[in-house]
């Protein structure tokens, strides 16, 4: 089967969010990148799927050059051709993004599975899956944590509060997955050397944007609280079960 | 005027929506305009009559043979038919699971923007575009956003403000349409379902939650935190490392990636607090941090704290609460 990952190259923000001088962007200059966690599933799944049935794998990535190293990285893990479509570095729009995707995976050679990632871990928007599904009229699921291929069939399931829900999808099909669907495995030294080998194709593009315009971004408030220090060690634990009287759930 | 998309499951309605029909009545009081609400399937007509108390003049019902299990599509194709007809100003859902999926489909058949998990709405102007603020990072980072539509469609960060019912007397005129769909949206639905073991307490529904994050120290050391758990009839949870080591099921990560959290009572133990935690537990009540570093990240989102070995201090608070119930 052939499949198609996409990724996004995101910030290893840490703990702590800086902002660049004009508040548009995160101040990366002392920051490593990676692809948002569930894309990294989504690799680890795709590569997993092609092990099983055959195929092959194609990770895509939008994004600015240096976004090669994270096209690398899903390599060095299996993926086995990478696309770079090849922005200035600028911010691009959900509605941007999806249709750039959406025209490139026209020009390739016909996809049984598209993955994604359920949200950027950055922005956050939680439908550029979806808005390419809708331009090529696939169907797609997101939120999904399993997925079994049976019969040319997707199965696929997602958690709820109360158990899980099961979807059926004929092939082709887009599906966002969650991390948690996988342990993904670490790229091997060989892995890496091979990932150097394999090809990726280049393609400059420009963004047609949408009707969402990101003006600033800041910082949140701080949660304001102060902390009570109740005690050290396990001598504290009375003043615990008084802290759990107050809020009634001790009697 | 405004629509809000009301989420619920074979009838039972998900609390969240209670968040997003709050944020459009708020608005809708600062704009004049009044709100509806859209239930999918007929199903969902037994909790119409719950929806009037949080300030919906007329419930729209949408129904069709084809919306009796959840279809995506189906629920944005209903969505949008509805749009066309009323003509609302915007239209809000809250960003859970399925209210996410169907207004970026909604989106995807208008050709129009979402502004997905917003806090608020900053300005918005009857013929201009809306500036709204929005959640990145799962909460951490926030931006400033213009929205430029005819329809603004906008999904309500989980969370960001609590259901709060209108004084007004809400009387609820329930109508129903029927859609339009066609065999496409219904091309992903549900086809069946695993219910989770019976008896136990789901995460994102807990009271209390007991989190575990490396100071545990492997899988054994969560058999303490299940015993504190049980006595307080909680769910137990855990931090990134705690899943990317193996030693719990991602179903029970709490944080951006994972589950988030809104008890009345979270004790994190042995958590530092990186960011992608303090997303998925910062709507809890009250904190309660057991951590041996005073200096922890957590400890500036924590109400209480107990400094020390985790391994020593959660027994000791298990055995003092069955002291306390005369167990």
């Amino acid at each position: 089967m052939r499949i198609l990952v996409c990724v996004k190259r995101v910030p290893i923000t840490g703990g702590k969010i800086v902002l660049s001088e004009d508040a548009r962007a995160i101040d990366t200059r002392f920051l490593g990148f990676t692809v948002s966690p569930h894309e990294e599933c989504a690799v680890e799944e795709a590569v997993r799927l092609v092990e099983a049935n055959g195929g092959e794998t194609v990770v895509l990535t939008l994004g600015p050059p240096e976004a090669e190293e994270q096209l690398r990285d899903a390599m060095a893990i299996g993926a086995d051709r990478g696309v770079l479509l090849e922005t200035d570095g600028a911010d691009w729009d959900p509605q941007a993004t999806a249709r750039a995707i959406a025209e490139q995976i026209g020009q390739e050679e016909a996809f049984d599975l598209l993955l994604f990632g359920n949200e950027a871990a950055d922005s956050g928007d939680y439908q550029v899956a979806i808005r390419v599904a809708h331009a090529l009229n696939l169907p797609c699921v997101t939120g999904v944590k399993s997925i079994e291929i049976r019969d040319g069939r997707a199965l696929v399931k997602r958690e709820t509060a109360g158990g899980w829900e099961v979807f059926e999808l004929s092939s082709p099909a887009v599906v966002a997955v969650r991390e948690g669907i996988n342990l993904p495995r670490f790229p091997s030294v060989p892995g890496r050397l091979r990932a150097k080998a394999k090809p990726v194709d280049r393609v400059p593009v420009k963004p047609e944007p949408g009707g969402q315009e990101m003006v600033a971004l800041k910082l949140p408030p701080g949660s304001g609280k102060r902390v009570e220090v109740l005690g050290h060690g396990p001598e504290a634990a009375p003043k615990v079960v008084e802290v759990l009287r107050s809020l009634g759930m001790v009697s | 005027m405004i629509l809000t998309l009301i989420e619920h499951d074979r009838g039972r309605l998900n609390e969240l929506s209670l968040e997003a029909l709050t944020f459009g009545r708020l608005l809708g009081e600062r704009l004049g305009v009044t709100q509806h609400a859209l239930l999918i399937g007929e199903a969902a007509q037994q909790i119409a009559g719950d929806l009037g108390g949080f300030g919906t003049e007329i419930v729209h019902l949408a129904v069709h043979d084809e919306l009796s299990e959840y279809a995506p599509r189906a629920w944005a194709r209903s969505l949008v038919e509805l749009v066309t007809t009323l003509q609302p100003g915007v239209v809000v859902a809250s960003a859970s699971d399925r209210g996410a999926e169907v207004m970026a489909y909604a989106a995807s058949i208008l050709a129009a923007p979402l502004a997905a998990n917003c806090i608020e709405v900053v300005d918005a102007p009857s013929d201009d575009a809306w500036t709204v603020t929005r959640q990145r990072w799962g909460g951490s980072l926030l931006e400033v956003a213009r929205v430029a539509a005819p329809v603004k469609l906008l999904t309500v960060a989980p969370h960001a403000l609590l259901p709060v019912r209108s004084e007004a007397a809400g009387a609820t005129e329930v109508a129903p349409f029927t859609p339009s769909l066609t065999d496409g949206d219904v091309a992903a639905r549900v086809t069946g379902r695993v219910e989770a073991g019976a008896g136990k307490v789901s995460l994102s529904e807990a009271k209390v939650v007991v989190g575990g994050g490396r100071g545990v120290g492997g899988a054994e050391g969560f058999g303490r935190l299940e015993e504190l758990a049980g006595l307080l009839g909680g769910a137990v949870g855990c931090s990134r490392v705690v899943t990317s080591n193996g030693w719990r099921p991602h179903t029970d990560q709490i944080g951006q990636t994972g589950t988030r959290i809104a008890p009345d009572l979270y004790i994190a133990c042995g958590i530092s607090g990186a960011t992608q935690h303090i997303v998925g537990c910062r709507a809890a009540k009250k904190i309660l941090v057991i951590n041996t570093d005073a200096e922890a990240p957590i400890l500036t989102q924590a109400d209480y704290a107990i400094i020390g070995d985790l391994a020593q201090i959660v027994p000791a608070i298990s055995a003092e609460i069955r002291k306390a119930s005369g167990g």
